[in-house]
């Protein structure tokens, strides 16, 4: 048993996230009905995605806190350039997905080379790399607003070949993570967080690798922008601010160890699920406003402790 | 000391970020360096320094040490100490004995997370943060209540000896105290110990676990004492007054040259790392610029500074 859920710390999170839906379903009826579940994955989504990106960057050993704003940032330059080509049809919205992600990748790209190549410090760069990403956000788009077309978030609402879009996005970026398992990728990265210096010893390129996570990272917080920007129809320069200590709770929810070198990012699809449902649990037990922060914050820092004890070597 | 190293030292170069920025300042706006303006804004270093103070010890003590929950608890201080206070003089010295003691005992259990059911110092105390900001909405009811007592905010905001207000010298009790304690005790010995090498400290026989959880628990008590300051500043409280001081901490101590591996540093570079960040703020602030500007202007600072000096040993073969 304790050696199936070592290798397969996910496990213990999917019984979680089962026992959960169990609780909602008899504490709010309505919960499995399809527009209720659509509505919550909805919710749930975003961070779904962040934590999908940001797995790979604790995996290789590093912590990306700059998630939050290069989400803020891809969802004010996806509405800006949607507003800047104008017009109808499919055109500016293509050319706003485009700019979003690219802006995401040199994001990524920026952090990579100052944590992988420069050999500055993960915590305290992506820190100082989020601050300038908000601050160019707040640049681009002063203030929320800008509405995009109807078709941008009609679609994200949309229903296709009979299931929701939100779900067909999270089918996809599960099925990303396990097609990225299974490639060479991966196998370097829990190589590099695993052991920085055996790893170097190998000739692999740590650089490349480590790059390429922050890359991914990235690209998955402008994801979640986009899945934002489909909810709200709308741009916002101070979207997304929890995202990056809440996708490292999902992340370490899902099994994945802070100091690297094991894990994998469905555990975190898990993890941000756990996290999503524990908020919806506390709602509908009909407990004091005041108190729902405080037994959150328990029932989180549980979870967290209870995944430790159980996983650790 | 060649020059090389003497520009690269963390110290020296903070000192001149410190030296550059007033005259950057005072170039910008006449007036700036003056005796009174230097005087405010070390009142608001000395805030942000003494919940540094904190943090460098859990930094300094390695295993990825780290506390997140300063802020809350900073909150938490602020709020029990205006509650018990209410106004009245009598009651400040029973105030800071209350807030610093409940947050010496969150701080604690920080440590016994972290040492006995080993979870990363980052979960335990972004877990704990969430726990604390819930007990003070439980707390308070989300209405912000108490009021600090004049004696108090005269002892913070006006001159006490030397034209200088007496938290200036509180702090420098605390640097001359907390440098001693590291660099000439047996317990700042071993506090070192613990943060280089865990393992070889525990096989001379060091109470690691009890070390590391005091350290805990004294970020707790510095980040009390910092609320009790906070609400001494500004003359009353609210629930989310303690958040802009977690990362600004963690700053100022990576900027004093405090290894964030652990094990190396110390608490003088962290006094300079506060006073350099506060500076550096208002600069920004002096400019006029639009808040993104300085939201760009502050992020590359701290990338630079940290290029300057914050970079990790090349790997070997």
């Amino acid at each position: 048993m304790s050696a199936v859920v070592r290798s397969r710390p996910w496990l213990l999170t999917l019984i979680a996230l089962a026992v959960l839906v169990a609780v909602n379903t008899a504490l709010q009826p309505s919960f499995v009905q399809p527009a209720v579940l659509q509505s919550n994955l909805t919710t749930f989504l975003p961070l779904t995605l962040v934590a999908i990106g940001q797995t790979y960057v604790v995996m290789g050993g590093d912590i990306d806190l700059s998630v939050g704003a290069i989400a803020a940032l891809v969802n004010v330059v996806t509405v800006s350039a949607i507003a800047a080509v104008g017009g109808d049809g499919l055109t500016p919205i293509i050319a706003g997905l485009a700019a979003g992600l690219a802006t995401a990748v040199v994001c990524g790209v920026i952090n990579g080379v100052l944590v992988a190549v420069l050999r500055l410090q993960a915590i305290v760069t992506t820190f100082a790399t989020g601050i300038v990403f908000a601050g160019t956000a707040l640049f681009v788009l002063p203030q929320a607003g800008l509405p995009v077309p109807e078709a941008f978030w009609r679609s994200y609402g949309a229903t296709l070949i009979g299931l929701p879009v939100v779900l067909w996005i999270l089918l996809a970026g599960l099925a990303f993570a396990l097609f990225l398992g299974r490639r060479p990728f991966v196998a370097h990265l829990t190589a590099v967080g695993g052991s920085r210096v055996g790893a170097f010893q190998t000739g692999l390129s740590l650089s490349r690798v480590r790059i390429g996570a922050f890359v991914l990272s990235a690209l998955f917080a402008g994801f979640a922008a986009l899945c934002l920007t489909g909810e709200t129809a709308s741009g916002d320069p101070l979207l997304g601010q929890s995202l990056a200590l809440s996708s490292i709770s999902a992340v370490v929810l899902g099994g994945t160890a802070l100091s690297g070198g094991s894990g994998g990012p469905v555990g975190s699809i898990l993890g941000a699920l756990v996290l999503g449902m524990i908020g919806n649990v506390i709602f509908f037990a009909g407990l004091p406003f005041a108190w729902q922060t405080l037994v959150q914050g328990l029932i989180v820092l549980a979870a967290l402790a209870g995944g430790v004890l159980v996983t650790r070597r | 000391m060649t020059l090389r190293s003497g520009l690269t030292n963390p110290l020296t170069l903070a000192a001149i970020a410190i030296l550059a920025l007033l005259a950057v300042g005072e170039t910008l706006s006449p007036g700036f360096a003056r005796g009174d303006q230097i005087v405010r804004l070390l009142t608001v270093a000395a805030i942000l320094g003494i919940v540094a103070a904190g943090q460098n010890l859990v930094i300094l003590g390695g295993r990825e040490g780290i506390d997140l929950s300063v802020g809350p608890m900073i909150s938490l201080g602020a709020v029990i100490a205006g509650n018990i206070m209410a106004g009245a003089n009598a009651a400040i010295l029973p105030a800071i004995l209350a807030a610093t003691a409940v947050t010496f005992l969150i701080g604690i259990v920080n440590g016994l997370g972290v040492t006995l059911v080993r979870i990363p110092p980052l979960v335990m105390t972004l877990g704990m943060t969430a726990i604390v900001q819930g007990g003070l909405v439980v707390y308070s009811q989300g209405i912000p209540s108490g009021n600090a007592a004049p004696a108090l905010m005269a002892f913070i905001n006006r001159p006490l000896v030397l034209g200088l207000p007496g938290i200036l010298f509180v702090w420098a009790i605390i640097a001359v105290g907390l440098t001693f304690l590291l660099r000439r005790t047996a317990f700042g010995y071993a506090v070192y110990a613990i943060g280089a090498n865990e393992r070889a400290a525990m096989l001379v026989g060091l109470p690691v676990n009890r070390i590391r959880c005091l350290l805990y628990g004294l970020s707790g008590f510095f980040a009390g004492l910092t609320g009790v300051c906070v609400i001494g500043y500004t003359g009353n409280s609210f629930i989310s007054v303690g958040d802009q001081y977690v990362l600004s901490s963690i700053i100022a101590v990576v900027i004093g040259g405090t290894s964030l591996a652990g094990g190396a540093g110390g608490y003088i570079g962290t006094v300079l790392g506060a006073v350099a960040l506060v500076l550096l703020q208002s600069v920004l602030t002096t400019l006029q610029l639009e808040n993104y500007g300085r939201q760009i202007i502050f992020g590359m600072t701290l990338l630079v500074l940290m290029l300057l000096y914050g970079r990790q040993g090349r790997l070997r073969v």
